[in-house]
């Protein structure tokens, strides 16, 4: 088991329109591609978001080795409900799973 | 072919002068720029006013009126003012007043408004996901953005313009309107454009801001113009995922792009060129874009540093909340407000999303009063303060003091906003919620 944070190059957040919010795994590798691929489900990232799996997008693009997740907005940007107005923390939640 | 220099990937952020100038000297047919985006939240749309400074803001426009001058071609800007709202379009047509008064030349400037004051929620369609609207919410938001095209930038160079200052337009719009008036490839317009529209990101070294772009009949090249910068096949795909929730696909006026099947060629160790992109046509609909008032809000600011606060900094706030909330209703006679705390050094970034604990040093503990008066915000506020400064977790115990790093404490964010349109407008014809004018300025 690893972090993932650790076997790829970078996770990265940003907003999609206020709406979305849209998550980058570059992974840098085949070999990371792949774990990050079988060892991601989108169900464990919708866990992470207190959503349903229904509501992620889901691309895995082994042209460039990146896994790609988007989904609405745990808070809709700038409500007063939300904490990250440009979305980039939440990459943090995704670089800390633990991945085969 | 058409060549289209891209000075930075918004006005404001600067850019190499010495990749300007090799632009230049390239000869484009336009120079664009784009002004802003939604990413800095809705306070810039609310108000319609700009993020940047106007001295900044001043000194890059001019500095780029200068270089279209010296090139040849028109200059044009998105978005101008960050949210692209009339008061934002306004703001940058007086900076170019002042800029032209001082250089003693005229040009025409062409003016594109974007702002909407008599939209009908009946009108619009929904995208997903989209807040419940109606015609009240509507009359409430301080300014309604549409998202312009290529047409509506199309129609402000047809009229022989210096200058095009457009309020709100997709990113994309003002680097493909050209290509396409001219019959360029319509996939490779919008892709290019879409690779371009944040300068050299799409490229090594990101922050050097200029690109050229160059449209042809089959597709387009990318080529960073600064010393160290490279574009490769890796970072102009890529690009596309950048604040796209589909990297495949993007939504334009009047259809949209689908680069399933574009190839990214390395041309040498510099340029990419890109082919068989697609462009499919669908309605013609614009995006909108709306921020309403939504109240006042006051935020103090205490830090623990007391061991045993920072350990039981939670409960500590849960008996503040309920302790200030239960005197400001008795005192001021409303439940019509809203108290927060948030723990900094805990969760204040995640919220209930955070999964890991911590031991910290210290902890901020930030306070968001907001309710519909600054003058209920401000007693409310006052409320809250002794708590922050003095609150016993056990009321046996001496009375704290924990650390206020200002005075007052409480920091006025006054009016606050929220986004509250994510809906398209289908319409006749582009120009139908945009209005163009064209002046002599100088």
């Amino acid at each position: 088991m690893a972090e993932l944070g650790s076997i790829v190059e970078k996770v990265r957040s940003k907003n999609a329109g206020p709406f979305w919010l849209t998550i980058d795994i570059f992974c840098g590798s085949a070999q990371a591609f792949a774990r990050v691929r079988d060892g991601v489900s989108t169900d464990r990232v919708a866990g992470l978001f207190q959503t349903e799996a229904s509501e992620l997008k889901r691309f895995d693009i082994p042209s460039l080795n990146v896994v790609k997740f988007s989904l609405p907005r745990p808070q809709v940007q700038g409500t007063r409900a939300d904490r990250d107005m440009h979305g980039a923390s939440y990459a943090a939640l995704i670089a800390e799973l633990e991945v085969n | 072919m058409t060549r289209i220099l891209i000075p930075s990937g918004a006005l404001g952020l600067g850019y190499d002068k010495t990749a300007l100038e090799r632009g230049i000297a390239a000869k484009p047919d336009l120079i664009a720029i784009d002004g802003g985006s939604t990413d800095s939240g809705p306070s810039y749309l609310g108000r319609g006013v700009s993020k940047y400074s106007r001295a900044s803001t001043k000194i890059e426009w001019a500095g780029l009126i200068d270089a279209a001058q010296r090139a040849g071609c028109p200059l044009v800007i998105g978005t101008a003012g960050t949210c692209g709202a009339d008061s934002a379009v306004d703001w940058l047509v007086g900076i170019t007043e002042e800029i032209l008064r001082e250089r003693g030349a005229t040009l025409r400037v062409a003016i594109l408004k974007s702002g909407q004051t008599e939209i009908k929620a009946a009108a619009l369609a929904p995208l997903h996901p989209a807040p419940e609207i109606d015609d009240a919410l509507l009359a409430d938001c301080t300014n309604i953005v549409a998202l312009a095209g290529a047409e509506q930038i199309q129609a402000a160079l047809d009229t022989g313009a210096d200058i095009v200052i457009a309020g709100r337009t997709t990113d994309t719009a003002i680097i493909a309107a050209l290509p396409l008036q001219r019959g360029c490839h319509p996939g490779g317009a919008w892709h290019g454009a879409k690779i371009g529209e944040c300068g050299a990101l799409c490229a090594t070294n990101p922050q050097s801001g200029v690109i050229l772009v160059d449209f042809d009949a089959e597709g387009f090249t990318v080529t960073p113009l600064a010393d160290g910068a490279h574009a490769t096949p890796h970072t102009v795909s890529a690009h596309m995922l950048y604040e796209n929730s589909d990297p495949f696909i993007l939504y334009e006026p009047g259809g949209h792009l689908d680069v399933t099947g574009a190839h990214y060629d390395a041309l040498d160790d510099r340029r990419v060129r890109v082919t068989g992109s697609q462009w499919v046509p669908g309605r013609y609909s614009v995006k909108l874009e709306g921020a309403r008032r939504v109240g006042y809000q006051s935020v103090l600011l205490t830090l623990l540093r007391d061991r045993r606060y920072v350990e039981n900094a939670p409960a500590w706030c849960d008996d503040i909340l309920t302790k200030c909330r239960a005197k400001a209703e008795a005192r001021l006679g409303t439940d019509a407000f809203e108290i927060e705390l948030r723990i900094i050094g805990r969760d204040a970034t995640l919220g209930a999303l955070e999964n890991r604990a911590n031991g910290a040093v210290e902890l901020g503990v930030m306070g968001i009063v907001t309710a519909q008066t600054p003058e209920l915000v401000d007693e409310i506020g006052k409320m809250l303060n002794p708590y922050l400064l003095h609150h016993p977790l056990t009321p046996e115990e001496e009375q704290p003091t924990f650390a206020f790093p200002f005075s007052p404490a409480e920091i006025e964010r006054g009016e606050i906003y929220e986004f509250c349109l994510n809906h398209v407008l289908p319409l006749e014809h582009p120009m139908d919620a945009f209005r163009l004018e064209v002046r002599e300025i100088g």
